[in-house]
């Protein structure tokens, strides 16, 4: 067979393979159809001129000894056909013209009575010529009948086109077919194809569509694979929880301790190291707290959601989560201008970016700074801005969002650094950006842009 | 005297050079003519003047030179193929179609808008343009106190009851030397049986034969013959005279077509060809032909003509076998001495 | 308060209990559900502390049932799994909010007056004094004609003397009642705190007085 690439398309194979198929048959079908049409024809006009020239043998008769010929009017008239065609004929007493043009010349036959046929050229023109032979006492009588062929190659030039009408006929026809049977098979594959590519990214239920038989062992490693894949993804979340667990349960044993322990201290050095040690059981909590995060993000980076989110609702969530801690610090926190805006992703993954910027502002501001989120809809993209009147971000700003790098303002405070770039690869998954800047008086400002949908 | 069947049987033979027997002759148009268009005829000069008048009255800048001669005359003609003619008429319809069957005519394809009956043409080559019947013609005076005879059986009757009045008084044509002759009596012979028989009875009441329609008609004009059977009706109607009446036998009426066609020799065949499309236009399309056939043919109906078939089939009789025994027949019957 | 523990760790319980109970808390333990729920139908809590993971069901399974049968309790589920993906399920199950282990007591402390304070304030959990009325939970002070919300530390500075009033409470008292994990803290900075807290007073009936050389109370005149 003919090899094709291994990426050409489904659709094109079968097309070329049909039409090749059927530019073949129609080339069968022309041919067949021409010969046996003009076998057909030539056999008709055989017939007629045998009919003739039998019509002749049979004049043929013994009178007194003499060999004499009367023909039948109708031997010769019969041969008149649409196409006047001219004739020509010799009846031969063994090997002596009797009668006739003795330019057609005798032809030898086997068998009495039955006519042979050939072609010659008489007076300048093609013919067709029959012959028969008859026994008439001791001779041997042959009678020979030559039709010219004009009739006939106009026959044959009618079959011709039709036979190609045929032909050509079939092969529009069966192109046609072939591009119908190519889209139909092809059918059952779009439609499988548009079914799983509308799933959105948790969707990993077995595909249950019914499919054509050929495509069930397909179907069946699909499902298989996406099986696997959920129970992939389950065990990793599994196991991201469970390690989760593990990390902080105990270190919620020794924080809580050592909370009650400086609770009780009584100088203020044990009250300074106990202090010192609880930073560093924050600092190990955050750093497993955003590793995991990460881990998840990372996840579900991949599988992006697309769900319709009203940005003003999203806001509010989050800053009503974070509301308490800033409330414990003395920190304000205002959400006044807050247009409404629509963006298409994961909500989750979004509330997270927004909350490791606010957590950083929490981080980075002290008690009576204000910090302002706003949003607005300008021209098909959502601005999200988060400023505080803080500290403001170090000078080589740019780096901050590569990770684990943290600014130089950022002694004496827990953080892992993984906040920003969180929030980085986040926004940048739904087609948006972040910057940070500083701004005129000196406090942080980050903005996401992300667009609308 | 030359017989026919002999001069049939040079056909087969290797061909000889010959000279021509010209009955009669006539040029018609200008002497400077650019064109002068040679056509060799069996028709009397009066019977086809009209046409070529006509011609010429269209075509101005052509002239004709027309020679007329007896159809086997004309067919040895042609044969010979050492000639100058452009075109050929002919009454014989069985020798034009064997000239044109052996490849002595060549194709012509009329530039008329409309087409012409299929009968008229054969093979694209010869072109039919009258339909003459073979008529009886009978004396009005000798007639006076007999019964017309309607057809070939009446005929019959009206001989073998009045044999005194008709003996030596019967005219038909000497097949042997009239090629048209020849096609009426085997025309004849095929259609109807009561052929032989009519001869017979003719042969025993001493039939004179002729050669042309022609003479028989001033025969019986001159009250010489009181009958005359197998006589070119045209010619009898050209005539007009109340000396005697023509008959079309109503059992089989036998209609000769007059044919044309353009030699391989012609010198100029699309001239020959601008005139066969003129008579065509003439005969079938405008139906003005100034010698078509007269009422008297479109008074019968279809099934009673025997419309010889221009064909292969006219081959048949001029086999020479097929010949000899005809004549054989033919002269054991007239020929009762 | 009272609280509620569901938690099966048994030194993260005691730890937890022991620090709430530094408060002024009152807290119960209940290792299982089963022995929560036993709990739950004996008294009545102001709050219950949830763990996801428990050793005889899933805490969500709790947190549906609660609802089902419109215990009023507030819940606040403390969880050591990733915020992400569980945080939507928690919050749509019923719990009013959630805090991920280690658990910082100040922040416990803040997220429950909040829980508290959507809850709306009922009568109980005022305490009437002179013509104010202050109610810890939400943190708000209703004076005769307005309500004033007041701050975190504020709050907490004001539940001492509404407590005890007349109690005469020391500046180094105080601080270890409002700053316990600063070291860096004078005995100054109460000084700012009961300045916003009379400013707040000012048109009640209601004072913090300064006894000279030990503190200051809450009396009225």
């Amino acid at each position: 067979m003919i090899n094709f690439p291994l990426q050409s398309s489904i659709r094109r194979r079968l097309v070329f393979l049909l039409l090749m198929g059927s530019a073949t048959l129609a080339f069968l079908l022309y041919f067949v159809v021409q010969s046996v049409a003009r076998q057909a024809a030539q056999e008709s006009q055989d017939n007629i001129l045998a009919a003739s020239a039998v019509s002749i043998l049979d004049g043929v008769k013994l009178v007194d000894g003499q060999t004499d010929v009367d023909m039948p009017y109708s031997s010769l008239s019969m041969l008149d056909s649409v196409t006047d065609e001219r004739v020509f004929y010799a009846i031969y007493l063994d090997s002596n013209l009797l009668t006739g043009y003795p330019e057609l010349i005798k032809l030898q036959t086997n068998t009495a009575m039955v006519p042979v046929f050939s072609f010659g050229t008489l007076f300048d023109v093609d013919v067709r010529i029959v012959t028969v032979k008859r026994q008439i006492g001791k001779n041997e009588v042959f009678v020979s009948v030559a039709q010219t062929l004009n009739g006939q190659i106009k026959v044959l030039r009618n079959i011709s086109s039709i036979a190609l009408g045929v032909g050509f006929g079939f092969f529009v026809l069966s192109a046609i077919l072939a591009f119908l049977i190519a889209e139909s098979t092809i059918k059952p594959l779009n439609r499988l194809t548009l079914s799983v590519s509308r799933r959105g990214p948790d969707e990993l239920r077995p595909v249950s569509a019914p499919v054509p038989s050929e495509m069930v062992p397909l179907v069946n490693s699909l499902n298989n694979f996406m099986t696997r894949l959920k129970l992939s993804l389950q065990r990793s979340e599994e196991f991201i929880a469970e390690a989760a667990h593990r990390v902080r349960t105990p270190l919620a044993v020794v924080r809580t301790r050592t909370e009650i322990l400086l609770r009780e201290a009584k100088t203020k050095k044990s009250k300074a190291e106990l202090l010192e040690v609880l930073n560093a059981i924050d600092d190990s909590s955050r750093t497993a707290g955003q590793l995991l995060d990460h881990a998840m993000v990372s996840f579900r980076l991949d599988n992006l959601s697309e769900d319709e989110i009203e940005v003003q609702f999203l806001i509010k969530d989050v800053i009503d989560r974070i509301s308490p801690l800033y409330d414990l610090k003395g920190i304000q926190i205002k959400s006044n201008s807050i247009q409404n805006c629509r963006v298409i992703g994961d909500s989750i993954l979004l509330q997270n970016a927004l909350h490791n910027v606010l957590d950083n502002a929490l981080k980075y501001c002290s008690e009576n700074d204000t910090i302002t989120v706003t949003v607005k809809d300008i021209s098909q993209n959502c601005i999200i801005e988060i400023l505080d009147s803080g500290e403001g971000f170090p000078e080589n700003s740019a780096l901050l969002t590569n990770r684990f790098t943290r600014g130089e303002n950022t002694k004496g405070i827990v953080g892992s650094g993984l906040g920003l770039t969180i929030a980085k690869d986040v926004v940048e998954a739904h087609g948006g950006n972040i910057t940070i800047s500083n701004t005129e008086e000196g406090g942080a400002c980050v903005t996401f842009t992300l667009p609308c949908s | 005297m030359r017989y026919i069947y002999i001069t049939l049987f040079l056909i087969f033979a290797p061909l000889q050079a010959f000279s021509l027997d010209i009955e009669n002759s006539k040029f018609f148009g200008k002497n400077d003519a650019e064109v002068k268009i040679q056509i060799l005829s069996t028709a009397d000069i009066e019977f086809f003047a009209p046409m070529i008048n006509s011609f010429l009255e269209e075509y101005p800048n052509f002239a004709i030179n027309y020679i007329v001669a007896s159809s086997t005359e004309l067919f040895k003609e042609i044969k010979n193929g050492d000639h100058k003619f452009d075109l050929v008429i002919s009454s014989a319809m069985d020798l034009q179609t064997k000239l044109v069957n052996d490849g002595y005519a060549v194709t012509h394809f009329p530039k008329i808008n409309n087409t012409i009956p299929d009968w008229s043409t054969w093979n694209n080559r010869v072109f039919a343009f009258t339909q003459e019947p073979a008529a009886i013609v009978i004396s009005n005076e000798i007639f006076k106190n007999l019964p017309k005879p309607k057809n070939r059986q009446e005929v019959i009757s009206l001989l073998r009851n009045n044999s005194s009045i008709f003996k030596e008084r019967l005219g038909t044509y000497d097949v042997r030397t009239s090629g048209l002759g020849y096609l009426f009596a085997t025309q004849d012979a095929r259609a109807s049986e009561t052929y032989w028989r009519l001869t017979e009875v003719m042969g025993s009441l001493n039939t004179k034969l002729y050669c042309c329609s022609s003479d028989m008609i001033d025969a019986v004009e001159s009250g010489e013959l009181a009958l005359a059977y197998n006589v070119l009706g045209s010619y009898a109607l050209g005539r007009e005279s109340d000396k005697f009446t023509i008959i079309l036998p109503e059992d089989s009426t036998t209609v000769m077509l007059r044919s044309i066609f353009i030699t391989v020799n012609a010198e100029h065949p699309n001239e020959a060809g601008i005139f066969i499309d003129h008579l065509l236009r003439k005969t079938y399309i405008e139906q003005s032909s100034p010698i078509s056939s007269s009422e008297i043919l479109t008074s019968k109906t279809n099934s009673d003509l025997n419309r010889i078939r221009l064909g292969t089939g006219l081959l048949v009789y001029l086999d020479q076998l097929k010949y000899r025994s005809f004549i054989r027949e033919w002269e054991n019957s007239i020929l009762q001495n | 308060m009272r609280f509620l523990l569901i938690e099966d760790n048994q030194n993260l319980s005691s730890a937890v209990s022991e620090r709430l109970s530094l408060d002024g808390h009152v807290v119960d333990q209940a290792e299982s559900l089963g022995i929560a729920n036993h709990y739950l139908s004996v008294s009545s809590y102001d709050l219950i502390l949830l763990d996801i993971m428990l050793p005889d069901g899933d805490g969500r399974d709790f947190l549906l049932n609660h609802r089902k049968q419109k215990n009023t309790t507030p819940v606040i589920v403390l969880t050591a799994r990733s915020e992400i993906s569980d945080r939507v399920t928690i919050l749509d199950l019923g719990a009013d909010d959630y805090m991920v282990k280690p658990i910082d007591f100040n922040e416990l402390e803040a997220r429950c007056r909040a829980v508290l304070r959507r809850r709306s304030g009922e009568a109980q959990n005022q305490i009437k004094f002179g013509d104010v009325a202050f109610d810890s939970h939400s943190g708000t002070l209703m004076t005769g004609s307005r309500s004033i919300q007041l701050r975190a530390r504020e709050i907490r500075l004001l539940e001492v003397f509404f407590r005890h009033p007349g109690q005469i409470f020391s500046k180094a008292n105080l601080v270890d009642k409002l700053f316990p994990l600063e070291v860096d803290v004078t005995e100054n900075a109460i000084e700012v705190y009961i300045l916003r807290l009379r400013k707040h007073l000012a048109e009640t009936n209601v004072k913090i007085t300064t006894v000279r050389g030990l503190g200051y109370k809450l009396e009225t005149p």
